[in-house]
Formats: structure tokens, sequence, C-alpha cells
């Protein structure tokens, strides 16, 4: 075994494959992204494995020289669960779009979550079906003009943040595809949590949606339209920061700070261990509010799926003694037939 | 003084509501005949609703026994005592029991309510309509009470519900059975409600002491112990076999099983003995649904472990598309379907094997597995063990397919002795990093390496999109494609070295060959020695795998000169032969939701050979 923890660098975890998305895809970003945040992690690239599913983003294991594992349409988060509870050694990540986890794996994204598994849950979100060249997703505006959609989209699109606090998902942030630093922090963050995390990471199809997330992701217009979260700080934006959101009650405002006797101590303050701050935040967006990007939830403490079974496995063990296949078979009410 | 009458073999048959307790009353006469050293097969026939309402049709559960003082391979085709504890019971069973045959009835439960819910317009005890069985109608619910009257700390309710073993304390009696066996399983079911277990073992024994007294009963039987081969024995059911099967298989391999699955009737079985076999290194995962079921077993192959997922057809049907998965990223994995009636949700509860064709195509594109099949009870466990070594060797999903009537079926098992006994199961991980392709195979098997994640040197990714030789890389490239094809077709059909030639039972050559697969084995084989005793020159052979066939299949059908196949289907392998051999196969198909008789499978063959 190494004896010494080698120093990481970006190029160590990129593949020999061509990088095929399309010119100007935020899926570039992500992945320059997190080679850099692979490296910073200080895990060799044996020890890690990612999981995806289909859809652009999917593709992403095939190129970063790790563990990789493409699947098929949605049953990522099914096939890393059972990959974690075999190989709990394992750093276990998942990609995929806003299709692939929230529509055709919604299920398996719900269950994931809530059995608190060690897996890393990203997911590519750009409003769109991309691979299949422009459908409308699970979240997609209502009215949304797509090739399926061509007087609008009926439906009403589900919030993912939301969806992942419903789920009891003990780590749940937001970043995005081209926000390098933000990006890392969250992304080491999610790295280090123990229990399923998940990132929703509002990313840009310029094919096909292009631009979807510009107000909030947009370099001139992220401080007035995102709330950037800190933990244990007031939820202040706006270019000069003097912006905020006080509640009252459980009605969340926008509030200047200065102005009609508001004073800083009236802002809401972030607590990434209330539920229902999360909740009540999950549901801010423009045009009324700005959106909270960050970390939304993050509870510790909590028995890991993969370490609870480990951990009956063994308090099996101690108390039936190691399984004898023999004995096992020589169970139950026995006759025996002499010669 | 009674009189003691000598038998060679008994079926029996306990039947009334689903809440009356019949599957434990026909386990405990089972265990007692097992104990004696009969020979015997069970068939438990429980409705799907687990407690339907009281007294109707739909509600009534059966258990039937058949043992017996020489080898049999069926629960038996009719029941020579039929013991039924309401009139919906005896509406449903009585077509089965022979004239003459001794019919044990509730009469407490004759009742107008009853006979109404159960669409007797008289009371057959009193009108006649029975008069040609050996009738006894005991009021069984009032005895049971009258022997427990002495409990204070049991309700009325909880008296009532005892009759069963007041029931089997009758037959015990009437076969010469001894009670202990059954007198011990009580006080460890009812380990921490003692009450329980006395009143049940007197509600028995007052059973006993009534056909002892009674001048109704006149004869007992004896049927005396089967010569067995020498070696140790316990009852199994098939999934309990199956089950220990993978444990054993997994533990000889040194590899960790890890198992998922979801509820499902009649898998559920499995997924329970298995969560019981954690010091095993077992890991059970009960999955949201199917799809994650296979999923996760995918991913705890590819983790390096032997990923299993177990259900019925339904389920089988949901997982269709990651078994596809593990085809193209060459994983072990074995598939358990234990068969149900179909289609949809059909008959959960009712026995079927119309599941072939889709084990063996059921998927998109060139999709081969592995396909083998259980043909009783105890052989679910070297069936199961066969699945994982084939799955592991070659690096390919294996479908094993059992059914409803293997599920819950028992028969004695005559167990291996030693570790030795068992076939040897060898999993080299690759660990070397020189020259590593993920795609480069075995000369002899085909099998890629098989990897575990965190072998430092060897990452590399796998996925369901189509590979390139060798390297495993996305390849859209048409020549490529048609090679990858038929390498994964090739692999399978390797596999073959791995099956023992197809042993005929009877003789050689001659005018018929009965052939067949999985749960029908008992009644082929038994209906097949009644002909060969009868001198007809017939021979049975039985499959139990399906994909590949064993290499000798088409040279041993052609040595016959007409083929018959009984099935419960449409005729599945019948046109898996039939394309394959070109041979003129003949169909017998029962499609009720129950086994053959014995009967059914000789008329036929006596038409044919």
């Amino acid at each position: 075994m190494s004896q010494q923890a080698p120093v990481l660098d970006k190029k160590h975890f990129e593949s020999d494959q061509q990088v095929r998305w399309c010119p100007g895809c935020g899926d570039y970003a992500i992945l320059a992204s997190m080679l850099k945040v692979f490296a910073e992690m200080g895990v060799d690239r044996e020890k890690i494995a990612i999981v995806s599913g289909i859809g652009c983003a999917a593709r992403f294991p095939y190129y970063v020289n790790t563990y990789g594992f493409h699947t098929i349409h949605g049953r990522a988060p099914a096939i890393a669960t059972g990959l974690k509870i075999a190989r709990p050694d394992l750093h276990v990540w998942v990609v995929g779009g806003d299709g692939d986890l929230l529509s055709i794996g919604g299920n398996h994204f719900l269950h994931a979550l809530r059995r608190n598994v060690t897996i890393k849950i990203l997911c590519f979100d750009n409003r769109i079906y991309g691979l299949t060249k422009g459908q409308t997703s699970p979240t997609s505006e209502v009215g949304k003009v797509t090739k399926t959609t061509p007087l609008g989209s009926l439906d009403r699109p589900v919030n993912p943040i939301s969806l992942a606090l419903a789920s009891e998902a003990t780590f749940v942030a937001r970043t995005a595809d081209t926000w390098g630093n933000h990006f890392r922090e969250v992304m080491l963050a999610a790295a280090a949590h123990e229990g399923s995390a998940f990132v929703q990471i509002l990313q840009n199809c310029v094919v096909f949606n292009e631009d979807s997330w510009e107000p909030v992701v947009g370099r001139d217009r992220r401080e007035e339209n995102a709330l950037f979260l800190e933990n244990g700080k007031p939820l202040r934006f706006g270019r000069n920061k003097d912006k905020g959101i006080r509640i009252r009650g459980s009605d969340p405002e926008v509030v200047t700070v200065g102005e009609g006797g508001v004073a800083e101590g009236d802002l809401a303050v972030h607590d990434e261990k209330d539920e229902s701050l999360a909740y009540l935040l999950s549901r801010l967006e423009p045009p009324r509010f700005p959106m909270p990007v960050g970390i939304f939830r993050r509870v510790g403490g909590l028995v890991a799926l993969e370490k609870g079974i480990a951990s009956q496995r063994e308090e099996a063990t101690r108390k039936k003694g190691k399984g004898d296949v023999m004995k096992l078979i020589h169970s139950g009410e026995l006759w025996t037939v002499k010669r | 003084m009674k009189q003691l009458e000598h038998r060679d073999r008994v079926v029996i048959r306990f039947a009334g509501d689903s809440g009356d307790g019949m599957q434990i009353t026909g386990t405990q006469f089972t265990n007692t005949a097992a104990l004696l050293g009969n020979d015997l097969a069970t068939f438990p026939d429980y409705p799907a609703e687990i407690r339907a309402p009281a007294g109707t049709l739909p509600g009534v559960s059966g258990f039937q026994v058949h043992f017996a003082s020489d080898d049999i391979f069926t629960p038996g085709d009719a029941p020579d005592v039929l013991i039924a504890m309401n009139p919906a019971a005896l509406k449903v069973n009585l077509k089965d029991l022979p004239r003459n045959g001794i019919l044990i009835l509730d009469a407490d439960e004759f009742n107008k309510r009853n006979l109404k819910m159960a669409g007797y317009e008289s009371n057959p005890v009193e009108d006649g309509s029975l008069a040609g069985y050996r009738l006894f109608a005991v009021p069984l619910t009032s005895r049971t009470e009258t022997a427990l009257a002495a409990f204070d700390n049991l309700t009325v309710k909880e008296k009532r519900r005892c009759k069963n073993f007041y029931a089997l304390g009758m037959a015990y009696w009437l076969f010469s059975r001894s009670m202990d066996s059954t007198v011990e399983a009580l006080k460890q079911r009812f380990a921490k409600k003692p009450q329980y277990a006395e009143a049940n073992t007197v509600a028995m024994k007052a059973g006993y002491a009534y056909c002892e007294a009674s001048e109704e009963f006149q004869v007992r039987y004896e049927v005396p112990p089967a010569p067995t081969k020498p070696g140790t024995y316990r009852n199994i059911i098939g999934n309990e076999a199956l089950a220990i099967g993978l444990v054993a298989a997994a533990g000889r391999a040194g590899v960790p099983l890890f198992y998922g699955s979801y509820p499902i009737t009649p898998a559920s079985d499995i997924l329970q003995y298995l969560a019981g076999y954690k010091n095993f290194d077992v890991t059970t995962f009960q999955a949201e649904d199917e799809i994650a079921a296979v999923g996760s077993a995918i991913g705890a192959s590819f983790g390096g472990a032997i990923g299993v997922t177990g259900s019925s057809g339904p389920g089988i049907a949901l997982k269709g598309e990651a078994i596809g998965l593990a085809v193209m990223v060459e994983l072990p994995l074995v598939i358990v379907n234990v068969q149900r009636a179909g289609p949809s949700t059909g008959m959960p509860t009712k026995t079927e094997q119309a599941d072939l064709l889709q084990a063996v195509f059921g998927r998109n594109g060139e999709s081969p597995v592995v396909v083998l099949a259980a043909s009783t009870p105890s052989n679910c466990f070297p069936m199961a063990f066969e699945a994982v070594r084939i799955a592991t060797k070659y690096m390919v999903p294996v479908i094993l397919l059992s059914d409803g009537y293997l599920a819950n079926g028992s028969e004695p098992w005559r167990l291996p002795e030693g570790i030795g006994d068992l076939p040897e199961v060898r999993i080299p991980f690759h660990t070397d990093p020189k020259d590593f392709k993920p795609y480069r195979r075995d000369a002899a098997t085909l099998a890629r390496a098989w990897v575990k994640p965190g072998t430092p040197g060897l990452e590399h990714r796998i996925g369901g999109l189509e590979k390139q030789d060798q390297t495993g890389n996305v390849s859209y490239d048409a020549a490529n494609h048609q090679k990858m094809v038929q390498l994964r077709q090739e692999k399978v059909q390797r596999v073959v070295a791995d099956v023992p030639d197809l042993k005929v039972h009877g003789p050689d050559r001659g005018k018929l060959l009965v052939i067949g697969w999985g749960s029908t084995f008992g009644a082929i084989h038994s209906a097949v020695r009644l002909a060969q005793a009868d001198g007809l020159k017939v021979a049975q052979a039985h499959l139990h795998h399906l994909n590949p066939f064993p290499a000798n299949l088409g040279e041993v059908l052609a040595r016959y000169d007409r083929v018959l196949c009984p099935e419960m289907n449409t005729g599945q392998l019948r046109m898996l032969l039939r394309a394959r051999y070109l041979v003129d196969v003949q169909g017998l198909n029962k499609i009720e939701g129950q086994p053959f008789r014995v009967r059914e499978v000789l008329t036929r063959i006596q038409e044919m050979a």
C-alpha cells in the first residue's frame, strides 16, 4: 500500500476519452471543476466510483479516470446504492440530468435520499431534454414551448430542492455550472458529508435551452437574483448586500436594511439544521425573491445506511458466530437413514 | 379392539378457512411423517387473500401431504383423506376425493349461515349426499372448547382457534403417528406464550383420545418408513433450499452475497430467509421497486459481491432492461424467477411455468442469458448453487426458474455431508495492471476479467452503450457491433461445457420420449414409471439447463419415434425444441394454476406409446 498520500492534480483524474458535449455546454465547466474537486479530496482515483444514468450529463464517467459505470435511464441511484452497500470503502458519486433523476428515476431519487446512503447525487439541471433534442423536462416552466409542447407545457415543474428535502435528504445544496469557487466549496462539503447528499447544479444547455438560468447565474445578475446561503449568517443579497429576507410568521419578504426601520437583526439567519427554514428557502425564486444557492440543509450524526447494514451483519456474526455453510444445511429437524 | 391396516401410501388433505391454520397443521403432519422415515411430498394451496371473508369459497386454504413407504415424486393426484373444517372447504375439495375416501368434517361449522355462504341449499351432512364416503362428522369446535374448559386464561375465540390441532390429533391417531415432535414444535413456536402451546397440545391430545375411545373409528392405518438411501435428511421447501443454495455457493467462493429484492408472491420467502443469514456475509436489501432491486444487485456485482435478485414474472418483466445492462457490461448476476400464473398479476398464489420464453428472449436486442430450472423442492439447492457458479465463471447473467409449486412444496432432502460434496466455486478477481483491458477475454470461457473497484491501476468505465472489443470503449462501429453480438452469444453457448449430458430414464431408444423441465418432474417421472411397469417402451428426460441446452439433446430427441412435452403453459419448451431441432414434439399443456396429476400424464403416454 502507498506509504504517503500522493499529491494529486486535475490531470491525474482525466481519462483518455475525447469529451463529446456540444461546444459551449455547461457540462465542460462542471467536468473541469469536478476534476479539481476530486484532486482536492485527497482520495486516490481507484477509490472513487462514478455511476450515471442516461442523458448528456450521464456521459460524465467516461471522462474521469476513476471507476465508472454508465448505466440505464433513471436507475443510477439504485445501482449506486447497491455498490455503496457492497463497498462502503468507495466514494460513490451519481451523475444525472433533470429528466434522468427526477422523471424516469424519480422513485429511486426519493428512496436513495431517504435511506441516507452515502452517495453524492449531482443533478445537472438544464430544464430540458438535451440528448433527445429538446423536449420538456420535469423542471421546465409552465408554458414552455418545446418540440413536444408546441402550445406550451401544461405540467407544473418539480422543485428539486423541495423534493430532496421532502425525501429526508440530510445534505441538500444548489450551485451553478460556471461558479468555480462556489461550486468547489459546495462539492467539497458534499464529499465530506456522511449520508446521502443532493446537489442541484444549474446547468446551461446552449443548444436547446440557452440561458435558462441566466437571470440567476449570469455574472451581472447573480448579485441581485441569487441569495448566497451561509450557515449562521443573515440572509443578505444585492450588489451592496443591503437587501435581505425577513420572515414574519411563516411569510418571507424582501426588505432593505436601513429602510423603513429595518435593522440587520430583523433578517432571518440561515441554519443548516432547520428543516422548516430549508423548505421555506427552497420555495423562493425570482422574480419575487432571489434564488437561494449554497447549502440548504446539512445534518450530521445520523447513521448512514451502509454503516447500519455493516453493523447489523457484524452484530449477527458476533451473536451467532461466523456462518458455517454445512451447519446451515444440517439445521432444522434431521433424521438419519442408516446403511 | 381397533383394527390396524397396513398402507404403502396415503394422501391426506387439510382444508379450511385461510385463518384456520391449515398450513401449520399440514406442516406439522409432514414433519412427523419425515421423522418417521416416510418418503413424502407436499403441496400447499392457499388463496391470495390473507384472510378472505370467513366461510367463503375464495377463502379456502389447503395443504396436501403424500407420504409413503416407497419413493414418491408428487404430492399425489387425489386425497385418500379429506379433513374439511367448514362447508366452503368441503365444496372446494370434495370433487377430488374418490368414492369411499375418508371424510372428516367439523359438524359445528355446518350451520345455516356457513352453508349459505358456501352455496349449499341443504346440509350435506344430513341430506345423504355424502353417502359414498366414509364420513366422520365430528363437532370439532365444541369438542375443542370442552377440552380446553379449564383454560381460564384463554378467551372462547382463542380456544376455538385450537380446533386445527384437535383435527391434527385425529389424523395422528388415524395414521398411528407420535405427537412428540409437534408438542416440541409448539413449545418452541409459542415460547413467549406458553398458554397457547399448552392449549394446542391439549386440543391435539383430545383429538387423538377421541378417536381412540370413539366407536366411530374402528380402523387405523400404518405407513411404514421408506427404504431410502442412507444419509442424513431434512424436509425442505423449495424457497428455503434455494436461499441456502445461494449462501452455500457464495460461501464456497468466499465472496459476499448481496440479495436485492422487492416483496412479491411467491418469491418473498427467499428475501426473508436470506435476511436471517447475515452472519454468512450475506446482505439483503429490500428495494423500493423491482428495478431498484435488480439495479442494486448489479451495483453490488460491480463492487465485487455476488449480486442476486429474485422475483416472480411481473417483477422479472420490470427488470428486463437492467438484465440487458448486465448482459452488456458482462457482470455476474443471478435472477431468480419463482413463476406464478400470469399474464399480468394473474393468479399470484397459483403455479405455472409460462415464463420460459420471457427468460430466454424477454429483453430488447440480442441479449442472451443462461437459463436454468429447478425440478423439485430440494433440487432448488443445487440449481441455485449452479447459477452462482456459472454466473461468476462466465461473467454472465443467469436466470434461475422455480415456481410456486416448488417454492412452497416440500420433500425430504438428502443432505451433502461435507463441504467437499459441493462443487468448487473459484473467483479470481483480476488485480494485475499489466496490459489490462476491460473486455479482454479468457480463451476458453470468453469471460472478461472481474475487477473490483479499489484496485489501483485498473480504473475503467463500463456501460450500456456498445463496447469496442477489448478496450470496452464506446463504439458505434458496424463490424464491431456484429462481432460483439456474436461474442456475447458465443460466450453463453460455451456454458455448454458446464452442462452435463442429458440422461434418459428408461430405454435408450424406442417409441416415446417424455421430456420436461422444471416442476413437472415428479408427475412425469411417476407417470413414466407406471407406463414402464405396464410394459410400454417409454423413456423420460428432464432438462435443468434451458439455455444453453445440453450438447446431446438433439441426438437424444432423434432416438425416439415420438416426443411428448408436458408443460404448465401453452407449449414454450415445445416451441424451442421444434425450432432448434426440427423435431415434431407433441404437447400436453395444462394451464390451470395447478400441477399435473400423474394420471393426466399417464393417459397421454398411453395414447402415444
